[in-house]
């Protein structure tokens, strides 16, 4: 049995998990392309020739309530993997269940804020803030949705038998680990683009 | 943890081999054993997380701070962002590699933002 997880799970030279290994250069990765996405936000903000500019848009009570959705649904991860460390499976799964209904509260967030943008009249083609701000945050949501899918799948495999236990929390922790980067991307997009963004000062 | 990275150093000598293997037969890799952080601190921080988030809501709607509040939303988000990847994401506790790996990424992805700044107004 042993020596079967062993082959499972070969030591590496480095003495860490290549998969381990591989979502961190991941994420690193990641930060770059969301960087180039707010950098370009940032370069073109104030540059617009026509509105609707920030602060005609924005919602800042709102945005606040959905970021702090965000929050939480950080925090029920990491309760979920602390679950699953400590073998408690039942609360893993309720953790992770609860995960996957905070994001797609944050998505329904999202979804709510772009239609109520187009009907002020920004799309995408609007103007320079309309391009750059669809882009950064239509990415940061389509990772959000990913994540959802990544979490509900890893829920559901959890039923099945040897899917997800204790002994594989590794696999729990390379999709906690993205989700939380989801969310430390949204803590720099909620500071820098909308409350820089109705700041007039900026 | 100090023993963590002493089993990496030692990782071509034939006692900490065995150990490791033992380590890894049981499920395990050796950075993922490292110390964490228990529930109620998970909670904590996200208190902590939450109750920083209204600070930069109290600090966004006073009036008369003029371009002071630049800076100190940056440091309040500056914090966040450290308790999530510190915390939750478990680079307080896991081997340097992984800090060094993802903090490589996020000064490049600054070094980006300052090079496009330079090159509209340079």
């Amino acid at each position: 049995m042993a020596a079967a997880h062993a082959e499972e799970h070969p030591a590496t030279t480095t003495g860490l998990d290549h998969r381990k290994l591989l979502i961190w250069a991941f994420l690193a990765s990641d930060c770059m392309f969301f960087g180039a996405l707010i950098a370009t936000y940032l370069v073109y903000y104030g540059k617009s020739l026509v509105g609707p500019y920030p602060q005609d848009v924005f919602d800042i009570p709102v945005t606040s309530v959905s970021t702090f959705v965000l929050l939480m649904s950080s925090m029920s991860m990491v309760l979920s993997y602390s679950a699953l460390r400590r073998g408690n499976i039942k609360a893993f799964r309720i953790w992770l269940l609860s995960t996957c209904i905070l994001g797609a509260t944050f998505i329904g967030f999202q979804v709510f804020e772009f239609n109520d943008f187009v009907q002020h009249g920004l799309t995408p083609r609007t103007n320079l803030f309309g391009s750059t701000f669809f882009t950064l945050t239509g990415t940061h949501g389509a990772h959000v949705t990913l994540g959802i899918i990544w979490l509900l799948s890893m829920f559901f495999y959890s039923f099945k038998k040897g899917g997800i236990t204790p002994a594989k929390h590794l696999e729990l922790d390379i999709a906690a680990l993205y989700w939380h980067f989801v969310d430390i991307v949204w803590i720099v997009i909620f500071t820098v683009v909308y409350l820089f963004g109705v700041f007039e000062g900026f | 943890m100090a023993d963590t990275k002493k089993s990496h150093a030692g990782h071509n000598d034939a006692g900490a081999h065995a150990d490791r293997s033992d380590f890894v037969a049981a499920g395990h890799t050796p950075h993922v054993e490292a110390h964490h952080p228990t529930a109620a601190t998970y909670i904590k921080v996200a208190m902590t997380l939450v109750a920083i988030t209204m600070v930069e809501l109290l600090v966004f709607y006073v009036e008369g701070l003029g371009k002071g509040i630049i800076p100190v939303l940056l440091v309040l988000s500056s914090i966040k962002f450290a308790l999530v990847i510190m915390f939750y994401m478990h680079l307080k506790y896991d081997t340097r590699l992984f800090s060094m790996l993802f903090l490589g990424g996020l000064a490049l992805a600054i070094s980006v933002y300052i090079a496009l700044l330079a090159l509209f107004y340079l």
